[in-house]
């Protein structure tokens, strides 16, 4: 279980990013949060795992307070928190075997790492969820010669690697065309029931929002202002979400690229 | 029908407005002045300057024939210029991996780290190899090892550098990626910075030994080892036809360098 | 229990095993062979750090008395590397138009390589001794040095950028029926001017390094007074020299380096 409480971001001395946000997650619920460009999806996202340091509030998953870690402690929590990023982030020079199992990067020693000596039970993870993904003949394949939905698929395995207690996606499939982004937005939304894993997923596309996941947040201003199943979802609240943002985007046929 | 000039009521054309021509004109005037000071004042015996075409011609002239009898001691000495050159090269890229670590900005632990980093950049690349093996001269005695040391610490500064602004200049993405699964500093280094920095390194570290290898043909005439010593005494006893062997040696040398340079960014890049 | 592997290696970089081992064992032997033989007469050494105390003793603090010698130094060096620059790149621009195979015949562009691989080959300082022996000691075998070293960076690289130039514009011109020099002056000029001007202020900069070098073996410049200071044993003179040197260079980089980024 995630629990959000009070939690507040502010750079500098400008107005919070997140003001006094309240979120709770539980089981294994794929859970979307939509908003316009600058709502403060990104950073909520970044809070939970620490990339991006939370001004005040608390945050705790599965017992453990994650705002007060310091270093190693840190890094134990993070590696119960997957994450998958619109820019896929591999490391393009490196195969697909080695992006996977940087993962584990956690748990491995430091020689391990170096060698490229990973444990037995890694490897054959890592072929499975490969395979369950379909890119098990890539494994020694450098990542940068793979198309935009394999690299996404690369990540969503690394972050599972981690053997996460939630998965974290920041616009998984803005980068994708949309056929694409489908496949890995109903990959997400397998994954999450078969790994009994909750999965919160910043999203621009509204229509993949209310497919393929259980549950929407709508965030507006670092504010979070809807938060209901998708069929709740209807003009009315997609107003108060979006208002005032022409370039937001409100369905499949119009994408937002960044 | 009028003409085009006419519609347009001018028949001239300028390609600068005369205030960019005052500028031109400016920069024109301060570079002929520079040259001019320099003509005017430089202390040189003119009477040499219109003697010498036919002094590089005695010069060259009694370069030949070649005297190859020597031909023996210089390849052996100039194998020993290729070791000071590749063995320094080597030395000076594993001494400077900490140091363009320290000196980039998103790597260095903290601002005194990156000073310190700097500081030992620019130390190094300002003192030529000249300078410095007259240096390590006088502390290891004459020899191949001042050669070695003094191309290493040269060497320093500029792979340094070079690696310093690569690590600067890496996508940080995965950076963030791997620091988001929990990976200890030193991992990530391994697996996101290292894999990003691997193709200049080695470009870099090809092209300084490509350098390295002309700079120690100089060593010896500091006496720091390598075929300059050759060279040097050659050139004092007037033996003119062992220098231009020596010369013609170092060119092969250097040319052939090159085309192993060439080769090896090939096959590694 | 599973059908999937549970090994894996990263694939090598060099795919033959026997090659990978030979290269891998080649390069061990190697340096060991060269860390091995390296003569270091430790007794030496220790006497060598104790001469260098003696020498860092005798150059702490710097002495900036003869500062009107360092001055002189300096502008001679100045003067030959200014020198040196318009010679240099005055040579270079014929020689690069030799050297670039799409506007020279084939033997003309094999001898154009020829000077430039020449002039690149050899060390500034060995091109100084012979010049030194050739025309005398002094500033004039120092310009004639650097306008050598001049042609071989300065040739190359105007050679490589008239490879690269657009010939589309060259075809223009020639269809226009304009003669050959015309042609050079409107086609090819205005796409290489750019390069050259910044070619021009890199090399007066590395003239200017490279003069504080060449005076050393005799070329005159600020090396000259350095060497004669060195060879007085007036190491805190010499040390004084040094620090302006490195002043000087860093200054020069940095104003070129303006200027570069100005114009491009």
């Amino acid at each position: 279980m995630l629990k959000i409480t009070d939690l507040v971001k502010s750079y500098g001395s400008g107005a919070p990013v997140l003001k006094n946000l309240d979120l709770t997650i539980e089981g294994e619920s794929v859970v979307s949060i939509i908003g316009s460009s600058g709502a403060g999806k990104s950073t909520l996202l970044r809070c939970i795992n620490r990339l991006v340091e939370p001004t005040s509030g608390s945050i705790v998953l599965n017992g453990t307070e994650l705002t007060a870690l310091r270093g190693r402690q840190l890094r134990a929590a993070r590696r119960k928190i997957g994450m998958v990023f619109q820019g896929f982030n591999l490391v393009d020079r490196l195969t697909v075997m080695e992006n996977v199992q940087s993962g584990r990067l956690g748990y491995i020693s430091t020689w391990a790492a170096i060698m490229r000596r990973y444990p037995k039970e890694d490897i054959r993870r890592a072929y499975e969820l490969m395979e369950r993904v379909g890119i098990a003949q890539y494994a020694n394949t450098r990542a940068d010669q793979l198309s935009g939905g394999e690299r996404q698929r690369v990540g969503v395995v690394r972050a599972l690697m981690q053997d996460p207690e939630i998965l974290l996606a920041d616009e998984p499939t803005a980068s994708l065309d949309p056929k694409t982004s489908e496949q890995i937005m109903g990959l997400l939304r397998d994954l999450a029931g078969e790994l009994k894993l909750p999965v919160l997923i910043n999203i621009h596309n509204v229509t993949e929002a209310k497919e393929y996941t259980d549950r929407i947040v709508g965030m507006r201003f670092g504010r979070i202002i809807f938060d209901d199943l998708p069929s709740a979802l209807d003009e009315e609240a997609m107003e108060r979400i979006y208002s005032g943002s022409p370039h937001a985007d409100r369905g499949g046929d119009l994408r937002e690229a960044s | 029908m009028t003409s085009i000039s006419q519609q347009f009521g001018r028949e001239d054309w300028s390609r600068h407005t005369p205030k960019e021509k005052a500028r031109r004109f400016g920069i024109f005037a301060l570079c002929a002045l520079a040259v001019f000071w320099a003509l005017g004042s430089i202390e040189i015996i003119w009477a040499w300057v219109w003697d010498s075409p036919s002094q590089m011609a005695d010069l060259f002239g009694r370069m030949y024939p070649l005297d190859t009898s020597n031909l023996g001691s210089i390849l052996r000495v100039l194998w020993e210029t290729v070791n000071i050159a590749t063995f320094a090269t080597a030395l000076a890229v594993i001494v400077s991996l900490p140091v363009a670590y320290i000196a980039a900005q998103n790597t260095t632990p903290n601002r005194g780290t990156l000073w310190l980093g700097r500081l030992i950049l620019v130390s190094s690349r300002s003192v030529n190899t000249i300078i410095w093996a007259l240096l390590f001269v006088a502390i290891f005695g004459p020899g191949i090892v001042a050669g070695v040391v003094a191309i290493m610490f040269r060497s320093i500064g500029f792979i340094g550098k070079l690696l310093g602004e690569a690590i600067e200049e890496i996508d940080t993405r995965p950076v963030e990626a791997l620091e988001a699964t929990g990976a200890s500093r030193f991992k990530v280094i391994v697996y996101a910075i290292v894999p990003q920095v691997m193709p200049t390194f080695w470009a870099v570290a090809i092209l300084r030994w490509d350098i390295n290898l002309r700079e120690s043909t100089v060593l010896g005439l500091v006496g720091a080892g390598g075929i300059g010593i050759i060279l040097q005494g050659a050139i004092d006893t007037f033996n003119w036809p062992e220098a231009a062997t020596v010369l013609l040696a170092i060119l092969a040398l250097v040319v052939l360098g090159e085309i192993v340079s060439a080769f090896l960014r090939r096959r590694i890049l | 229990m599973s059908q999937h592997p549970d090994t894996w290696r990263k694939p090598p970089f060099i795919a033959n095993p026997l090659l990978r081992w030979a290269v891998y064992l080649g390069a061990l032997a190697y340096f060991g062979w060269v860390a091995a033989t390296m003569p270091i007469d430790w007794a030496r050494v220790a006497q060598g750090i104790e001469r260098a105390g003696r020498i860092f003793g005798g150059a702490f603090p710097p002495s900036f008395e003869r500062s009107g010698l360092l001055i002189d130094g300096f502008l001679e060096s100045l003067k030959i590397a200014i020198l040196a620059t318009v010679g240099g790149v005055a040579l270079s621009i014929p020689i690069a138009f030799m050297a670039a195979r799409n506007v020279a015949p084939l033997p003309v562009f094999y001898f154009g390589r020829a000077i430039i691989i020449i002039a690149r080959s050899f060390h500034p300082v060995i091109v100084a001794i012979i010049f030194v022996k050739a025309v005398g000691f002094g500033p004039f075998a120092g310009v004639l040095t650097l306008v050598v070293y001049s042609i071989g960076f300065v040739a190359k690289m105007l050679a490589e950028r008239i490879e690269e130039i657009d010939f589309g514009q060259v075809e223009a011109m020639r269809a226009a029926g304009a003669p050959y020099l015309s042609t050079l002056v409107y086609a090819i000029f205005p796409q290489i001017m750019p390069r050259q001007i910044g070619l021009t202020i890199y090399q007066l900069d590395s003239n200017l390094r490279a003069s504080a070098v060449v005076g050393i073996v005799g070329a005159g410049g600020i090396g000259a007074t350095l060497a004669n200071a060195f060879g007085r044993y007036d190491y805190d003179f010499a040390l004084a020299i040094t620090i302006v040197i490195v002043g000087v260079i860093l200054v020069s980089e940095a104003i070129s380096g303006q200027i570069r980024k100005r114009i491009a």
